[in-house]
């Protein structure tokens, strides 16, 4: 199911399964109103889930108002905020982020391959800030071979991130002090988690030279 | 230990060497590497110049597996991770797809899921300790700490079965109701820990080779340990006051008392007396927590086949580790389209470098053994 990769909001082809419980249908974004603490009561969880919608707050205006443009959408996403972002502007939203509203921890920074899409990586850096102890998520589109502006010399926690990005998406990251594979052999032919990688490929001439032995795939 | 300067194209390797500069590389079957680490160090004398860590021996692309199993399938494997603290990666695991679902666990759910997940943390600094401490040269606390790490291992066996890879939650509940006597194991372990606490304190503590050792080891200041992403313990006794559980409250830690322990100057004997202070704090949250465990049903109403509708979710909860976050993106199907896992090893380790530089060979063990990390979830 996950070979067939789809685009970002793929259709949503009604369960059938009845213990499914309600259809999953385009809500809005209502807040999940605290589900029942003794689960014989209806309704079923799935009835409150709620779907993401548009965000708008103060955050989010300030952001728009000091790069325009670059600010792409805003939603909110199981009480999340995620703001979708220009890749070529990601390093001057992030030294905002950290600098004026308070962002001082990247708590982490990977990406997503959607392969169908025109610009298929999601790049998504996750920030915490203790100030106001708040989440907000970043997320910019890539397409193969674009460089992505680095971020490690915004946090230098990117750095290991950042390879490890590149490493399993081949993600070049423009201004990385270092940017080389960091979780497999450095010869090693193709990056793991992208979604055409096959789950039984591997780089069978790597294991053949290194390891002396045949793959049992 | 051998000489490494054959190897590969790092920068530690590549750079050019001083006249009393050499490079020596340590690991990865160092015993005191804690697992498969591999150090290389730049050493002017017995001083660290430079230091590259290498990871990824135990790499089994464990994010990759997760796009081809159904959510409950994919919930053995986050015990692997890390395989130390095997309750606390199912506790992020099963709350993360709960919050994707819009489910919510029951009310006894959370408050036994909080119980194993405390004495997990328990388990988790008492493995640290022995380790640490005989990396150290310390012989004797390994044996004091397994003692009593075999009576939490002794309850989980009771509750689920086994002892390391548990698998003591399942998507929505708990796999198993609480066996009889569970509520008085825990409180008896809980009564008699306070008294072996101490008990290791007396053995190190005031230890002058113990301090000697630690103090002033491997120093990480606040700024750096934010800016590195650093979290958990190590973030703590570099006195940042920041605990996920009380920041950010999961599963039942909103119904409980506890400090949160800091410590000021972010050397290793900091490091050592903060995870000190938390297992006591642990053992407060499982005294109040079995003195009254709400009756009622295990698992919500989750349904059979995992369905959660399009859209993502971040939850992190604190591990014995720092922080551990599960990024889960759903397309809508029973497979979870992408599961990032925030690795707190990982993201710990890379601040080995900033503590290392300017320490001497010795301490570098002393380093090593204060991130607390476990190699499974550093390569994952």
């Amino acid at each position: 199911m996950a070979n067939d990769p789809s685009e970002k909001v793929p259709p949503s082809n009604p369960p059938k399964d009845k213990a499914e419980g309600a259809p999953v249908s385009p809500k809005p974004a209502a807040p999940a109103a605290a589900a029942p603490p003794k689960p014989a009561t209806p309704p079923p969880p799935k009835a409150v889930t709620p779907a993401p919608g548009p965000l708008d707050n103060e955050l989010v205006q300030r952001l728009k108002a000091r790069f325009g443009e670059a600010i792409h959408e805003a939603t909110l996403d199981r009480k999340q905020a995620i703001v979708l972002i220009a890749a070529d502007k990601l390093r001057d939203i992030a030294r905002y982020c950290r600098d004026e509203e308070k962002f001082d921890m990247l708590t982490d920074l990977t990406a997503v391959d959607w392969p169908k899409r025109e610009r298929r990586f999601d790049i998504i850096l996750n920030l915490y800030s203790f100030a106001k102890n708040e989440r907000l998520r970043l997320k910019a589109h890539a397409a193969e071979n674009e460089p992505v502006p680095s971020s490690v010399e915004i946090w230098p926690a990117a750095n290991w991130l950042e390879r490890e990005c590149y490493d399993m998406f081949g993600i070049g990251f423009e201004g990385h002090p270092d940017l080389k594979r960091i979780l497999l052999p450095d010869e090693w032919e193709g990056h793991p988690l992208r979604k055409d990688y096959d789950i039984l490929k591997q780089d069978t001439a790597w294991v053949r030279e290194n390891l002396g032995i045949e793959s049992g795939q | 230990m051998t000489d490494a300067r054959t190897n590969g194209s790092s920068d530690v390797t590549t750079t050019v060497l001083g006249a009393d500069e050499i490079i020596l590389n340590m690991g990865p079957q160092h015993p005191s590497t804690h697992g498969v680490l591999r150090v290389k160090l730049k050493l002017d004398g017995e001083r660290v110049v430079d230091s590259e860590c290498i990871i990824g021996y135990l790499h089994r692309g464990v994010e990759k597996i997760a796009e081809h199993r159904s959510y409950a399938q994919f919930a053995p494997y986050v015990d692997r991770m890390d395989y130390v603290a095997a309750v606390s990666n199912g506790l992020g695991y099963c709350e993360a797809v709960e919050k994707l679902l819009g489910a919510e666990a029951p009310p006894r759910t959370r408050v036994v899921r909080t119980i194993l997940t405390e004495l997990q943390r328990i388990a988790s600094h008492l493995l640290w300790l022995g380790t640490h401490a005989l990396d150290i040269g310390a012989l004797t606390p390994v044996f004091y700490c397994f003692r009593e790490r075999e009576e939490i291992l002794k309850i989980f066996e009771k509750y689920c079965g086994a002892r390391l890879t548990t698998h003591a939650f399942r998507i929505g509940g708990l796999q198993y109701e609480t066996y009889d006597g569970f509520e008085e194991e825990v409180k008896r372990f809980c009564e008699d820990f306070a008294q072996k606490i101490d008990e290791y304190e007396t053995l190190l503590t005031e230890n002058r080779i113990w301090v000697g050792r630690t103090k002033g080891v491997g120093i990480l200041n606040a700024a750096d340990a934010i800016a590195l992403g650093v979290t958990g313990p190590v973030l703590r006794a570099s006195g940042v006051k920041w605990d996920l559980r009380k920041a950010q409250p999961y599963a039942a830690y909103d119904q409980y008392e506890f400090e949160i322990p800091t410590r000021p100057t972010g050397d290793t004997y900091d490091r050592y007396l903060v995870r000190m202070e938390e297992m006591r704090q642990s053992r407060r949250i499982c005294l109040q927590a079995v003195e009254n465990i709400p009756t009622g049903p295990i698992m919500a109403k989750v349904g059979k086949v995992l369905k959660p509708p399009p859209g993502e979710v971040y939850h992190s909860i604190e591990a014995p580790k720092g922080e551990l976050g599960y990024y889960i993106v759903s397309d809508g199907t029973t497979q979870p389209y992408r599961v990032r896992v925030r690795p707190p090893s990982f993201i710990n380790l890379q601040a080995f470098d900033k503590m290392a530089r300017g320490s001497l060979v010795a301490d570098v063990v002393a380093i090593i053994g204060t991130i607390d990390i476990v190699l499974g979830e550093v390569d994952r």
